[in-house]
């Protein structure tokens, strides 16, 4: 009985030392990003804009496919069904709004936490098995700024930009459905979708994506600087940044559906 | 402190106890390093010699004792004063610690360019002499991917050198080179100990190098410090553990039959 309760305790305080290394990094990414720069101790520029083309500009290809192939799924998975009531019309409304309020931020945060969280996680653990994260302690530097923020700053700016890109390229991925099986002109096709689209439905997927980016730049930045144990520890930690930044987007998904639906 | 305080020790380490886990890596060590010395903390691996220059460094935070830094507390300062502390210090790190993203010279560059107000003109003269001192001159430009490990080394220690540090510290700086690259790197020890006025910390286990570079040698076994002194004297000491390193005799194997046959069956 005690052994299990220790399992639990152990557990339980495991994963608040997580949460509270989470809050920490979090906070210290914050103030190097907002607070120091005004201060005029300087921001990575370059480096975020280096970032900015790994993360974001080189996903772009991915994330349209994914998008595409997620429009055109959505549309034949629900014409059917609206087939039976006779309002197959509706599937143009379904695919732009489930696209852009859900789908489209949650597949390109799921993409984004497979290129990215892993990359992150592997070249901060590989920096630290190099002994170049003592270094730079010894020097006296910051390796949030110097790590974390261009790769924080990167997914903030990239992360709602890739999420416009999969909006876009669902509700086309929903028009070739609409084109070849219900013989809807393109025209009339992009008329609909965007009657049907209100701006908040786009507007709480891009503050969700903004969130999404947070999540995946601290737990893979964390997972990076948590390795031990050599070039396995690497491959360990990599793995976990993944799993648990996926993971985490998802509650963080779920919990601001339920939030939206109270309040926007 | 000691008795004759007329001059304040560059390094002092007070009854410093540490643990890794359950296990006890370093057991009430005390050490006074003078200005301007080279120190080498001779041991074999597993005796806790990296492990105390990782707390001279801050990097780690003892269980009990204290660290003194040019006088200031390394385990229990305010941030700035730390921050102001390592400004003074330079390391070099068993692998060099060389950035991988950034070439030799904008390595070197860091330190000057987060640290100081320098300009860029005069930042890279600064890297053009820091590298032509290790003896690197001429190869700003390439990555620590294109070097091999010695000269890893050196580029490590021309950033260990750029803001000319008064505390300088090499954690195994002939592991893992041959014996011709180990000893050029010896003799640049040798040569920055005789040029500039720096306290030299050195953790090695290779007993030619620490006799060729120290001042004094403090001989680390099972997390303690069994010897201290001039090259000469620890040549005399007549501590078992210091002649059996300096002999080079291996570990004698478990004499305790009862003990060894319990350890083969297990708590009971």
């Amino acid at each position: 009985m005690t052994a299990i309760l220790a399992f639990f305790g152990q557990r339980s305080l495991a994963a608040l030392r997580y949460v509270g290394g989470l809050a920490i990094l979090g906070k210290d990414a914050l103030y190097w990003t907002f607070v120091a720069p005004v201060q005029g101790k300087g921001l990575r520029g370059r480096a975020a804009i280096h970032q900015m083309v790994l993360a974001g500009v080189n996903a772009i290809p991915i994330v349209s496919l994914i998008a595409l192939f997620v429009g055109l799924i959505l549309a034949y998975q629900t014409a059917n069904e609206l087939r039976k009531y006779g309002a197959t019309m509706l599937v143009v409304n379904i695919v732009a709004i489930a696209m852009s309020r859900e789908l489209a931020p949650l597949m390109t945060a799921v993409i984004v936490a497979g290129r990215s969280a892993s990359a992150f996680a592997a070249e901060l653990g590989t920096m630290k098995v190099g002994e170049e994260l003592d270094a730079l302690d010894t020097m006296g530097l910051s390796k949030t700024k110097f790590l974390v923020v261009p790769k924080y700053l990167a997914l903030i700016l990239m992360m709602p930009c890739l999420t416009l890109v999969a909006d876009f390229m669902g509700i086309v991925g929903g028009s070739i459905f609409a084109l070849t099986e219900i013989d809807m002109p393109l025209g009339l096709y992009w008329i609909r979708a965007l009657d049907a689209l209100l701006m908040k439905d786009i507007l709480s997927g891009l503050v969700k994506s903004v969130i999404f980016g947070i999540i995946i730049t601290e737990i893979g930045c964390w997972e990076g600087f948590s390795v031990s144990g050599g070039a396995e520890g690497v491959g360990r930690r990599t793995t976990s940044a993944v799993v648990i930044s996926i993971t985490a987007i998802i509650a963080a998904d779920m919990f601001f559906s339920g939030l939206f639906y109270y309040i926007w | 402190m000691s008795a004759v305080a007329d001059e304040q020790a560059a390094i002092q380490v007070e009854s410093l106890t540490t643990f890794y886990g359950e296990r006890r890596i370093l057991n009430n060590v005390s050490l006074e390093i003078r200005p301007r010395e080279t120190m080498v903390l001779l041991g074999s691996s597993g005796t806790g010699k990296s492990t105390l220059l990782r707390h001279i460094l801050a990097l780690e935070k003892p269980a009990l004792g204290h660290i003194y830094v040019r006088g200031v507390d390394v385990c229990h300062s305010h941030p700035r004063e730390m921050e102001d502390l390592r400004r003074h210090m330079g390391v070099l790190f068993q692998s060099g610690a060389l950035f991988g993203s950034m070439t030799l010279g904008d390595n070197v560059a860091v330190p000057l360019r987060e640290l100081t107000k320098l300009d860029e003109s005069t930042i890279q003269v600064l890297v053009r002499m820091k590298l032509g001192l290790v003896g690197l001159g001429g190869y700003e430009d390439l990555m620590p991917a294109q070097l091999s490990g010695g000269m890893r080394k050196r580029a490590g220690l021309a950033r260990a050198l750029a803001l000319d540090p008064e505390v300088l510290l090499f954690d195994e700086p002939s592991a893992g080179l041959d014996p011709i690259t180990a000893a050029g790197i010896d003799e640049l020890i040798l040569k920055l100990k005789q040029t500039f006025p720096m306290t030299i910390v050195v953790v090695t286990h290779e007993l030619a190098s620490a006799f060729l570079i120290a001042d004094r040698i403090a001989v680390m076994f099972a997390g303690e410090i069994v010897a201290l002194g001039t090259p000469a004297e620890i040549q005399q000491n007549q501590h078992p553990r210091v002649q059996q390193f300096l002999k080079r005799e291996p570990e004698e194997p478990e004499r305790d039959s009862e003990a060894y046959l319990r350890s083969l069956t297990g708590p009971a």
